[in-house]
C-alpha cells in the first residue's frame, strides 16, 4: 500500500469532494468530519510518501494507468515537492478544522458543497505539486482556480467584481502558461519533465527563439498566478473580501504553490545554466522582486482593512521568494524554499487570527484589535508569534529565512535586493507595532471612528467579546507552533529536505 | 516570390492563431463591457486551441483511426495517420473553456443583480461612492 | 490607455509572429510533435488496447488521468454556478414575482422538438458507445445527449424540463459519473495495480489484458459522458433562471 501513497495523497481528497456533493442530506456535521477525515488521509499519505523520500535519499515515481513515463503521465515526488505536500496538506487540514463555525456563519445553507469546493481547491494544489507532466499541471492548476474563484466569490457585494477581476487575469496566466507549453512541445514532441529537461539541454534547443518564447510565456504566466509585482493588482481586492475560511485557505497556499511551479519550471524542466547565463533576466527580476519587496509593505501600511494589509504583505512575501530563486546562488534558493515552507505557515497564522477576531468582533478593520489581549489572549499570543516571524525576529522561521536570503544576496552581490528586504522589514515591523499599540492602549482611534463605514457591519465601539471557540484555538495554536517548531528546526530542515533539492549548476 | 509564398503556407496556421490569440487579449484588457470582456477570453482560448490542434496535422496522413489493409490486418503505420496528442491536449483545453466561461458567465449574472450594471466603468464609480 | 494597451499588444504580436519563422513548418512530418511521441501512440495503441481510435486511446487509456480531472472541471463548473446562483428558500430574501412561463404553444417548434430529440439522444449514446471506432467519446456523446434536453427547454419551458429531470438527479449524475471514473482507477488500485490500470480487470472480467484496456476505456467514457450530460443540463438550469427554478434542491 506504502507505494500508492503518492496517488492517494491527490485521490482521497478528490473523492471526498464528489462524496461531499452526494451527501448533502446527511447534514453538516457529517460534511465537517467527512472532510476532516479525507484531509488528515492524506496528510498522512504525503508523510509517507516523504519517509519514502528520504528513505531512498531519491524520488519516487508513480506510474499512473501502469504506463511508462514519456507515453503516460508520471508522479514525481521528491525532496522539495514532498514537504510541498506536506505542507498542503497541514495548512489544509488546519483550515479545514477551524472552518467549523466560521464556514457555517459564512455559508448558512449548503454547506456540503462549499466543503466540496474546498476539498477540490486542495486536490488541484495536491496535485499541481506531485505531477511530472508539464500539460497535467495545466489542468490541475485549472481545477485549483476554478475553485478559487467559487469560493472567493461567496463573499459579500463587491466580491464578484473582484473575482471576476481575479477570473479575467487569472485566466490569461494559465493560458500563457498553456501556450509555453504549445511551444515547448512543438520544440521538443514531450511533455514529461524530465524528458523535456534532457531534450532541451541539447545545444541546438538551448539556442532557438521558440524555446526562449515558451520560457517566457510559462513564467509570465505563473508571475500572475503568484501576483509579482507589476502583475498583483487582482490579489488584495480579491482575498479581502472572501469568507473567512476561504482567505485562510487560498492566502497562504495558492500563491506559494505557484512559487513552487515556478521554481519547477526554472530548475527542473530548465536548467540554472540555461536560466542564469542564456536567459539572463536575474537583473530585472531582482529589481521586480525588490520593488514588490517595499511597495507592497508600504501599501500594507496604508491599509486599515486587516485582511488587504495582509493581502500587501503577501505581495511583499512573493517579492522576497522570486527575488531568491533568481538570485543564482545556493543560500538564495535554500532561503526561497525554506520562506516558501515559513510564508505559508505564518501567512496562515496571521489570517486564521484575523478571521478569529473577525468572527467575534464583526469588524474587520485595525480597529477591532483594540484590548485582545484582555478579551482573547491565545489569540493574541498567536498573532505576536505570527508578527514575529513576518518582521524577522528569531527564534520564528521567518528570521531564519530572511537569514538566508539576505546570505545569498549578499553571495551574489545584488545590493538592492539586501536594502529591500531590510527597509521591509523595518516597515512589517511599523506595521505590527501600531497594531500591537492598539491591541494593548486602544488608540489608533480614526481607525476606530471610521469602522462604521468601513467596517460594513456598523457595530462600532467595543463589544463584550470572549475567546474563539475551541474549533478555532486549536488549529490557530497549532500553527503557531509549527511557526517556532521550523525556526528551531531550521538546520535539520535545510539538511535534510532543502539541500537535497538544490538544483545543479550553482 | 516563391520563398515567400513558401513561407506564408508553412508559418500560416501560426500566424492565424497568434493575429487571434492578441485580438482576444486585447478584447480582455481593453474592453469596457464585461460581457464582451469574455468574448475576448474564448477568443483568446480558442486562439490557443488553434495552435495547439495545428500541430496536429501531419502532411498526408489521415485521422488516427487505425485502418484495415485489404487482407484485413490492421495498418500500423505512424507516417499514415495523424498525430493524436494535440487533439487529446485540445479535448481538454475545450472542456477546461467551457468550466471557465460558465463559471464567468455566473458571477456576471450576480454582478448585474448586485451593481445593476455590467459596464465596468459604472462598477467602478458605484464602489467609490 | 486604450490605445497604449493596442501599441504595446501590436509589438508584442509582431514579435511573436517573426518569430513564429522558427517553428517548424506546418504538416512537417519530421517535426519533433510528430515524429517523438506519436509514432509509439500510433503503433503500440491498437495492439495494447484493442481500440482503433487512438485519440480516444490517448485520451482514456495512456493519458486517463488528465482525462478524469477533465470530467472533475466540467463538474467543478457545475458545483460553482450552483453554490453561486442558485437560491434555495432559504437564502431568498425576498419574495420574487414568479417569472412568466412561456407557454411554448409554437406548433412548429413542439412538433420539430418531438421529432428531433429522440433521435439526438440515441445519436447521442451511440456517439459514447462508439467512440473506440469513430471520433466520438465521453465528452462528445454527453455533450449531445445534454443538448436534447436543453432543446427541450428552449421549445417547451424550463417546467417541462425540471418535471422530467429533477435538479437533485442532475446534481446526482454530475458527481456520480466522476465518480464511477474515479471508482475505476480505485478498483484498479484495490486489485494491486496502480491506479486506472485497466489490466486488473482482466482477471474480475475473465478476459486478457489488451481487452481490458478496451472495457476499461469504454467505463470511463460513460462515466464521463454522464458527468458531462448532466453538467451540461445543471449549467443551464442555474444560468437560463438566474438560479430561480422553482423546485428546491
Amino acid at each position: 500500500m506504502i507505494d500508492q501513497a503518492p496517488i492517494l495523497i491527490i485521490i482521497i481528497p478528490l473523492v471526498a469532494a464528489l462524496l461531499l456533493t452526494l451527501t448533502g442530506s446527511l447534514g453538516d456535521r457529517w460534511a465537517y468530519g467527512l472532510l476532516i477525515a479525507a484531509l488528515a488521509a492524506s496528510l498522512g499519505c504525503a508523510l509517507a510518501a516523504l519517509a519514502a523520500v528520504l528513505d531512498g535519499n531519491q524520488a519516487v515515481h508513480y506510474r499512473l494507468a501502469d504506463w511508462p513515463p514519456p507515453l503516460g503521465i508520471e508522479l514525481v515526488i521528491d525532496h522539495l515537492s514532498g514537504v510541498v505536500l506536506v505542507l498542503i496538506a497541514g495548512c489544509a487540514l488546519l483550515t479545514a478544522i477551524y472552518s467549523r463555525h466560521p464556514a457555517s456563519q459564512d455559508n448558512p445553507d449548503r454547506l456540503n458543497l462549499y466543503y466540496a469546493l474546498f476539498a477540490l481547491l486542495v486536490t488541484g494544489l495536491l496535485g499541481m505539486t506531485a505531477t511530472g507532466d508539464v500539460f497535467n499541471l495545466y489542468v490541475l492548476l485549472e481545477i485549483s482556480a476554478l475553485s478559487s474563484y467559487g469560493l472567493l466569490a461567496r463573499g459579500r457585494g463587491p466580491a464578484y467584481y473582484a473575482t471576476f477581476k481575479y477570473l479575467i487575469v487569472g485566466t490569461i496566466g494559465a493560458c500563457f502558461y498553456l501556450l509555453g507549453v504549445g511551444y515547448l512541445y512543438i520544440m521538443t514532441g514531450t511533455l514529461n519533465m524530465a524528458e523535456l529537461a534532457e531534450i532541451l539541454s541539447r545545444p541546438e534547443l538551448q539556442e532557438s527563439v521558440s524555446v526562449r518564447i515558451g520560457f517566457t510565456l510559462i513564467i509570465l504566466g505563473v508571475w500572475i498566478k503568484m501576483a509579482l509585482f507589476p502583475l498583483h493588482a487582482w490579489l488584495p481586492n480579491a482575498y479581502s473580501k472572501a469568507g473567512t475560511t476561504t482567505a485562510c485557505l487560498i492566502a497562504p497556499l495558492m500563491t506559494k504553490v505557484s512559487v513552487y511551479i515556478m521554481l519547477r519550471m526554472m530548475f527542473t524542466v530548465f536548467s540554472a545554466d540555461y536560466i542564469f547565463n542564456r536567459i539572463a533576466w536575474s537583473e530585472l527580476v531582482i529589481y521586480l522582486a525588490s520593488t514588490a519587496a517595499v511597495v507592497g509593505m508600504l501599501t500594507a501600511f496604508a491599509q486599515r482593512d486587516l485582511r488587504k494589509m495582509l493581502g500587501y504583505i503577501i505581495v511583499a512575501e512573493i517579492g522576497y521568494l522570486a527575488g531568491g530563486a533568481w538570485l543564482a546562488t545556493e543560500a538564495g534558493f535554500t532561503g526561497a524554499v525554506y520562506h516558501l515552507l515559513a510564508d505559508g505557515l505564518m501567512t496562515l497564522c496571521l489570517f486564521m487570527v484575523v478571521g478569529a477576531i473577525i468572527y467575534r468582533t464583526g469588524l474587520t478593520t485595525a480597529a477591532a484589535m483594540r484590548h485582545i489581549f484582555q478579551r482573547m489572549p491565545v489569540t493574541a499570543v498567536v498573532f505576536l508569534v505570527g508578527a514575529a516571524s513576518i518582521i524577522g525576529l528569531p527564534p520564528t522561521c521567518g528570521f531564519f529565512s530572511k537569514f538566508y536570503l539576505i546570505q545569498g544576496a549578499v553571495q551574489a552581490g545584488a545590493w538592492v535586493f539586501v536594502a529591500a528586504l531590510l527597509i521591509s522589514s523595518l516597515l512589517a515591523a511599523l506595521i505590527f507595532f501600531r497594531l500591537l499599540e492598539v491591541a494593548f492602549f486602544g488608540r489608533f482611534d480614526e481607525a476606530a471612528g471610521a469602522a462604521p463605514g468601513a467596517g460594513g457591519h456598523g457595530a462600532a465601539g467595543p463589544v463584550a467579546v470572549a475567546e474563539a471557540p475551541w474549533s478555532m484555538l486549536l488549529p490557530m495554536v497549532l500553527t503557531a507552533i509549527a511557526v517556532l517548531g521550523l525556526g528551531l528546526y531550521t538546520n535539520e530542515v535545510v539538511t535534510y529536505f532543502i539541500r537535497w533539492s538544490v538544483p545543479a549548476g550553482f | 516570390m516563391d520563398e515567400i509564398f513558401h513561407i506564408v503556407i508553412a508559418k500560416y496556421n501560426y500566424w492565424a492563431a497568434l493575429v487571434l490569440l492578441f485580438i482576444g487579449l486585447y478584447g480582455m484588457i481593453a474592453k469596457n463591457n464585461l460581457m464582451k470582456k469574455i468574448i475576448g477570453m474564448v477568443i483568446f482560448q480558442t486562439a490557443i486551441l488553434l495552435f495547439f490542434v495545428s500541430i496536429g496535422v501531419k502532411r498526408g496522413a489521415t485521422v488516427p483511426i487505425i485502418e484495415y489493409t485489404a487482407d484485413h490486418q490492421p495498418l500500423l503505420e505512424a507516417a499514415a495517420y495523424a498525430n493524436p496528442l494535440p487533439h487529446v491536449l485540445i479535448l481538454t483545453a475545450i472542456v477546461v473553456g467551457v468550466a471557465t466561461l460558465g463559471v464567468a458567465l455566473a458571477i456576471i449574472q450576480k454582478i448585474q443583480r448586485v451593481h445593476g450594471t455590467i459596464e465596468e466603468d459604472e462598477i467602478l464609480a458605484e464602489m467609490r461612492q | 490607455m486604450k490605445q497604449l494597451t493596442l501599441i504595446i499588444l501590436a509589438a508584442c504580436a509582431l514579435l511573436m509572429l517573426v518569430a513564429a519563422l522558427d517553428l517548424p513548418d506546418w504538416g512537417d512530418p519530421a517535426s519533433p510533435a510528430s515524429s517523438h511521441l506519436s509514432p509509439a501512440f500510433l503503433e503500440q495503441g491498437y495492439g495494447e488496447t484493442a481500440t482503433p481510435n487512438i485519440v480516444t486511446v490517448v485520451l482514456a487509456d495512456y493519458r486517463s488521468y488528465d482525462t478524469m480531472f477533465e470530467a472533475v472541471v466540467v463538474f467543478a463548473a457545475a458545483l460553482i454556478v450552483m453554490v453561486l446562483l442558485r437560491r434555495t428558500p432559504r437564502t431568498r430574501r425576498k419574495v420574487l414575482p414568479q417569472r412568466p412561463q412561456r407557454e411554448g404553444r409554437d406548433v412548429v417548434l413542439r412538433g420539430a422538438a418531438q421529432l428531433i430529440i429522440p433521435v439526438m439522444q440515441l445519436f447521442g449514446l451511440y456517439v459514447v458507445a462508439h467512440g473506440h471506432y469513430s471520433p466520438g467519446g465521453g465528452f462528445q456523446g454527453g455533450v449531445i445527449f445534454g443538448a436534447s434536453f436543453i432543446l427541450l427547454a428552449l421549445c417547451y419551458n424550463l417546467q417541462t424540463v425540471l418535471e422530467r429531470l429533477r435538479e437533485h438527479v442532475v446534481l446526482f449524475c454530475c458527481a456520480g459519473g466522476a465518480l464511477l471514473y474515479a471508482g475505476v482507477g480505485a478498483l484498479c488500485l484495490a486489485l494491486g495495480w496502480n491506479f486506472l490500470g485497466y489490466a486488473a480487470l482482466a482477471g474480475l472480467l475473465g478476459i486478457t489484458e489488451v481487452t481490458a484496456h478496451s472495457h476499461g476505456i469504454l467505463a470511463v467514457e460513460v462515466g464521463v459522458g454522464i458527468t458531462v450530460f448532466a453538467v451540461m443540463v445543471s449549467l443551464y438550469y442555474d444560468l437560463a433562471s438566474s438560479g430561480d427554478l422553482d423546485e428546491g434542491l
